[in-house]
This record gives structure tokens, C-alpha cells and sequence, in this order.
């Protein structure tokens, strides 16, 4: 399918998770999420259940949304990181693989420049996951992979949905 | 953009209520949300200006029940209405699975409505999607208002490829979870054909 369409099997999650937990002890995060740019969780680390993660997921969407028309309006691509300062809590958020976005939550325990420089690393490594996961769903469109299980839906499926 | 996590077992589907101004968006995805058991829905975000008109977007994850051991939920946006937030009306449509045109019956408000559909259209169409081929659900609300234009008339003008058309009272509820499901349903459908 088109590059509206992701689908992520459970080894390359897996792979993912892990490159997060990495991240997160590299860095001394609090908790680092990996969102997709509509706003949708694709995979997280750390101390995950302090937050709401839905709802950052979809405002750090829309903030880079935002932040990215921003940027083209003065006529730049993109602003790769975005930096949020409070008082005991801080996030950056960075793009990863044009089509992914970091969130790393961290407090005194790390800085702004480890976190900077183990994003910078990560960042490498969910690219080329993702470059991996592209590729796979490439080849999988043209043989008509049977693994989906949504082939099969039928009418009674979707209705028992709303009637539960 | 449907995300399908098959670590997590789950499927994720974006849903953007588009319209003109003051035409109940937010108050569709209010009844919803006040309606939906509190293990099946997420926090209701509303970026929203001092006077409660929608800035950027609301947003409102629900979590419709499972297909073959997969959790379908549904990530539902609404846009800002008023014609100078066109910016961030097309940043809302990213990615964009399913929409619902929440139409405002009123007469004084039919210009207002087709201008918003144009609007829909040229935006879908900056991200190469054309509203012809996208699951799309119409929705006349503010039906509870007396001497509203009839639907009939209302049809001619607004209803795009005939798709699914509902009348509904966003404040009542009158035809909402209609309004949803028939969205919802075209978008599992397409699935199908992946
Ligand atoms: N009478 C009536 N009023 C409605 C209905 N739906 C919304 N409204 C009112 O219309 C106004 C604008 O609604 P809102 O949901 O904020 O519109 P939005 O700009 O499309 O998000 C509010 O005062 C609502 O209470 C309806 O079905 N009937
Ligand atoms: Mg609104």
C-alpha cells in the first residue's frame, strides 16, 4: 500500500522497543515514546504509566504539525528538534525517518546535551529499522502478502463491534 | 494513516470531522465521549480559544471492541471551523482514514457548508487523496432546530458521491453514534481490500 498505510510485525516492534530502552538508559530518560506523525503510538520505554501516552502521541503530532508549517513558511523544510523547557520536567523531540517522531521525557538526572547526543545515535538506528520495515512492506505488496488478517472481515465482524 | 501494530495486536484508524464554523463538531465527539463507557475511551483533548471555539483540534481515542483478536480503535479529530485556520485544518487531514461532514441545516449556513466541502476537497487533494475514493459519512445536524432546510434539499446540495447521509442533533445525540459508525465501518471495509 501507500505510505499511508503502516504495518509493523512483532519482531520489528520488538526491535524498535528495544533500540527505545537503549535510548533511555543511555540517556537517563524518564521515558522516551516513538510516535507516528499522525499522532499514533508506535512504540515506548521507560516509565511509561506516569503518563498519558495517547494524548501525548497526538499533541506532539500537532505541535510538530505545527512547528513544521511553521518552518515552511519561512521557506525551511523542516526544524529537526524541538526543545520544551518547564520547570522540573523537560522534552525534545526530534524527527526520525521523515515519517516518525522521538519523544524523550527527562528530568536533573539527565541534560539537554546527553539527551541531545544519544538522540543523535538512536536516531541512526530506528532509521535504518524503519528503512528495513519499508522494504519489507515493498516486497510484501507485490506478492499479496495472505498474512493479513483483515482480509477476511466480514459485515457480522464490523457490526458486532458497535454492539458490544 | 492506519497503523496496524501486530506485536500489540491492535489497529489504529483516524477519523477528522470537517465543517464549517459553529456546525456541532465538537459536540458530536462531546456526546461520544459522554457516552462511551470509561474503559473504552481516552482523555477528550480540546485546543480551544477562551470563548470554547476549537483552535487547533479536539481529540477523542476510543476504542471500539476487537476484530479477530485485533483491538480496532479509532483516533477522532475535529477541525477548527473558521475559514482562517485553513493552515491548520490541512494539518489535521494528515494521514487521515475516514471523514465525517458535519453539515449545519440552517439555511443561513448552506454557503458556509459548501464552501467547507470545496475546502475539504482542495485540501485531501494537496496529499494526493480525492474525497471520491476516501470513506466519507454526511451528517446533517441541528435537526432539533424549527424551519431548518429540508433534507431532501439539503441532499441535492451537499451530498458529494451518495455516501452514507444521516440527520442528527449533536446536542441531543440524535443520530451520532449513526454518524460514527457508518465512518467507521467504510473504513474496516477498506481494509479488506489491502
Ligand atoms: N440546536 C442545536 N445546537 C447545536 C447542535 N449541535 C451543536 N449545536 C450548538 O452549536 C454551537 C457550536 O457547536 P460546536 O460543536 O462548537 O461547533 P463546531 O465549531 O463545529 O465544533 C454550540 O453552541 C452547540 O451547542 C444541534 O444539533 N442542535
Ligand atoms: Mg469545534
Amino acid at each position: 500500500m501507500s505510505s499511508t498505510f503502516l504495518e509493523v510485525y512483532e519482531e520489528e516492534f520488538e526491535r524498535l522497543a528495544e533500540a527505545l530502552r537503549r535510548l533511555r538508559y543511555a540517556s537517563n530518560a524518564e521515558a522516551i515514546f516513538l510516535i507516528d506523525k499522525n499522532g499514533q503510538q508506535i512504540a515506548a520505554a521507560g516509565d511509561v504509566e506516569n503518563f498519558d501516552s495517547t494524548s501525548l502521541a497526538s499533541l506532539t503530532a500537532g505541535n510538530v504539525a505545527a512547528t513544521d508549517g511553521l518552518a515552511k513558511l519561512i521557506g525551511e523544510r523542516e526544524f529537526s528538534v524541538l526543545f520544551h523547557e518547564g520547570e522540573r520536567d523537560h522534552i525534545h523531540i526530534s524527527l526520525v525517518a521523515e515519517r516518525a517522531i522521538l519523544l524523550v521525557i527527562f528530568n536533573e538526572r539527565s541534560s539537554l546535551g546527553l539527551v541531545r547526543l544519544r538522540v543523535r545515535r538512536a536516531s541512526e538506528e530506528l532509521e535504518q529499522i524503519f528503512r528495513e520495515i519499508s522494504e519489507r512492506s515493498a516486497a510484501e505488496a507485490d506478492e499479496q502478502s495472505p498474512a493479513s488478517p483483515f482480509w477476511e472481515i466480514t459485515d457480522e465482524d464490523i457490526d458486532s463491534l458497535f454492539n458490544e | 494513516m492506519t497503523f496496524i501494530n501486530y506485536a500489540a495486536k491492535e489497529i489504529n484508524c483516524k477519523i477528522v470531522y470537517y465543517g464549517p464554523g459553529l456546525g456541532g463538531k465538537t459536540t458530536n465527539l462531546q456526546h461520544i465521549y459522554t457516552k462511551t463507557a470509561p474503559d473504552r475511551k481516552g482523555k477528550m483533548i480540546s485546543l480551544a480559544t477562551e470563548t470554547d471555539r476549537t483552535l487547533f483540534f479536539d481529540f477523542l481515542p476510543l476504542d471500539l471492541g476487537s476484530i479477530r483478536g485485533f483491538t480496532t480503535r479509532f483516533h477522532l479529530y475535529t477541525v477548527p471551523g473558521q475559514v482562517f485556520y485553513d493552515a491548520s485544518r490541512k494539518l489535521i487531514l494528515k494521514g487521515v482514514d475516514g471523514v465525517v461532514f458535519v453539515a449545519d441545516s440552517q439555511a443561513e449556513r448552506m454557503e458556509a457548508n459548501v464552501e467547507s466541502i470545496r475546502n475539504l476537497e482542495s485540501n485531501l487533494d494537496d496529499y494526493g487523496l480525492k474525497l471520491v475514493s476516501l470513506p466519507y459519512t454526511l451528517q446533517f445536524n441541528k435537526r432539533d432546530i424549527p424551519s431548518v432546510m429540508p433534507t431532501d434539499e439539503m441532499y441535492r446540495m451537499l451530498n458529494y458521491k451518495r455516501e452514507p447521509t444521516f440527520e442528527a442533533s449533536a446536542t441531543t445525540g440524535f443520530g451520532v453514534f449513526e454518524t460514527l459508525k457508518s465512518v467507521a465501518k467504510q473504513i474496516l471495509i477498506e481494509l479488506r481490500k489491502k
